[in-house]
């Protein structure tokens, strides 16, 4: 086992772990905690891959500025221990099933793939090839999405403020 | 020992880097508290600390033994699990980002390995950094909540908000000069900065002729220092409102780690200020003919401090600290003959020009603690959007236009 397949291994743990953890427990702001050792997991599998680039945004933005958010507004609306359904029946009879589905699918595809496939060739600075395919191959559709993101905040605030 | 090292280069390597790197940013850290009670002492006329050694010299000893002797007790209603984590997190990630900073150009010989002054020269160092500093958030926000307590719950709900809206600001600050420099190396960034405009003029960041980032660093420096929690913007704590908001619960080494952490977190923010617009290690003098003189500079420094001590030293009220503070003056000026030799000379000249910079951004960095007083939350909610986000903004718009106009 090489090193690189152990920090593999620990690091895909500690993400399921997390992962799962999360769903476990009952207190939102110990979900939020499981779920940012999600976020640093992946961004140590990316490191992984040698995308030090995406591996540092995926700190900044996922674990450093989305889940500060939620933390905070986690603790701005002081919210208690959840309350356990003990699944709904939609859940019940059509959930569980497709996420066995989905697993069984996943499973086969990855388990079939794997031989064949090849690691893509290592670009040079992946800082400047993700800014070259962002800002000048995909500008267009990178501005479009931008601007949805900003037509959803104005939303966001015009539905907030039709009560007042 | 030379053998070993030459089979596993990299974490030999590492390992001593990092244990001496350690050991020095604790040293570091214990008398940049002193410093600063004793400059506040200062501006406010008061003498500071003088009781523990001479002029207080071994108080930062008595308060770690008293950090680690104090009761240590647990709020009833706390989570104990977050509210132990809190201080982790807090200390860990902001000594962890101290790894990045490179602290001098070339190279040094550790076991026969040569090897750069930093403990990772990583090619987004800048990135790296933010990322740190971004997640340290989390130890001031998790023990604000997990204390069950209303004070640290506010002092904490406080952080969060500022921590989101400051930080846009700081990592756009920084745009201009990654515009200049065109990496996120940190050692490259410095490089960059090397060579002097009209002969005299260092084209540092701050001074590019291109597009100076005057703007640029006052963005990053009011940002910076409302991320490191400290007045004028330390509302997460405000004494006079929240008692001492999100660590109004922790006592003893907890509370110690948090100490540990917002000074460590403060020297990480210098250093990188001094990186990104002072040039680094880089001499603010410039070289060439008659100009050999600067590299004897450090030399001279050392020992200027060391016959002042000594001068001072002599005339103290306590007998045992006349002997210490000669003693330690007279080593000063051993340490400068040492330096003054060939070789040495060389090595020593960009960590003592890094160091002397840093220096000089603390004692600004306490300076403004001791002179600005607090805001209120609204006016911190409205620089913080209305004020700093638009101006370091409008950095980058100008500098963008100023490389593109002038390359």
């Amino acid at each position: 086992m090489t090193a690189e397949l152990l920090v593999f291994m620990v690091l895909a743990l500690l993400a399921v772990a997390g992962a799962v953890n999360l769903i476990l427990q009952r207190h939102p702001i110990h979900s939020a905690l499981s779920l940012i050792v999600v976020m640093a997991a992946l961004a140590g599998l990316y490191l992984l891959l040698e995308a030090e680039f995406v591996a540092a945004v995926q700190i900044i933005v996922y674990a450093g500025a989305i889940m500060v958010l939620f933390v905070f507004v986690i603790m701005l609306l002081n919210a208690g221990l959840e309350e356990r359904t003990q699944f709904s029946r939609v859940a019940r009879y059509a959930g569980v099933p497709l996420a066995g589905v989905l697993l069984v699918v996943l499973t086969f595809h990855v388990a079939r793939a794997s031989a064949a496939m090849t690691a893509a060739p290592l670009a040079e600075g992946t800082t400047r090839q993700v800014a070259l395919l962002l800002f000048r191959d995909f500008a267009f559709p990178f501005e479009l999405t931008s601007i949805l993101i900003l037509v959803a905040l104005v939303g966001a605030m015009v539905l907030a403020k039709r009560d007042s | 020992v030379n053998a070993f090292a030459a089979q596993h280069p990299i974490a030999v390597v590492a390992l001593v880097k990092i244990v001496v790197l350690l050991f020095l940013l604790m040293t570091v850290l214990a008398y940049l508290v002193w410093f600063e009670r004793k400059v506040s002492a200062h501006i406010q006329s008061r003498r500071g600390p003088y009781r523990v050694g001479p002029h207080g010299l071994l108080q930062p000893m008595a308060d770690a033994i008293k950090f680690l002797m104090k009761e240590d007790p647990t709020p009833a209603g706390a989570d104990r699990f977050v509210y132990y984590l809190a201080p982790l997190l807090t200390m860990g990630l902001s000594i962890c980002a101290i790894a990045v900073i490179p602290f001098g150009p070339g190279t040094m010989q550790i076991f026969g390995q040569s090897t750069p002054l930093v403990v990772a020269d990583v090619n987004v160092g800048l990135l790296i950094l933010f990322a740190l500093t971004s997640l340290g958030v989390y130890g001031v926000v998790l023990a604000g909540w997990s204390s069950d307590s209303k004070y640290s719950l506010l002092g904490g709900l406080r952080s969060s908000a500022q921590m989101v809206s400051y930080e846009l600001s700081l990592t756009l600050s920084v745009v201009g000069v990654l515009l200049l420099a065109g990496t996120f190396r940190l050692s490259d960034i410095v490089t960059a900065q090397s060579g002097f405009t009209w002969g005299f003029l260092p084209r540092w960041n701050l001074l590019n002729p291109v597009a100076p980032q005057l703007l640029g660093f006052f963005c990053y420096f009011v940002a910076a220092v409302a991320e490191t929690n400290r007045l004028p913007f330390d509302l997460a704590e405000a004494e006079t409102e929240l008692v001492a908001g999100y660590h109004t619960e922790y006592s003893a080494f907890k509370f110690g780690m948090f100490f540990i952490g917002e000074y460590a977190a403060m020297v990480t923010v210098a250093c990188l200020a001094v990186i990104l617009f002072f040039g680094g290690w880089l001499s603010p003098l410039p070289g060439g003919t008659g100009m050999a003189w600067t590299a004897y500079l450090p030399a001279a420094a050392l020992a200027l401090a060391g016959l002042g001590l000594m001068a001072n030293g002599v005339r103290y009220w306590k007998i045992s600290g006349r002997v210490v503070l000669s003693l330690m003056g007279l080593a000063l000026c051993g340490l400068a003959i040492l330096c003054a030799g060939d070789g040495i000379r060389q090595a020593i000249e960009g960590p003592f020009w890094f160091l002397l910079k840093v220096f000089v951004v603390l004692f600004v960095y306490v300076w403004v603690r001791w002179t600005l007083p607090r805001f209120r939350y609204d006016q911190l909610m409205a620089i913080g959007w209305k004020f700093l986000l638009p101006a370091s903004l409008a950095n980058v718009v100008l500098t963008s236009l100023l490389v593109v106009a002038r390359s």
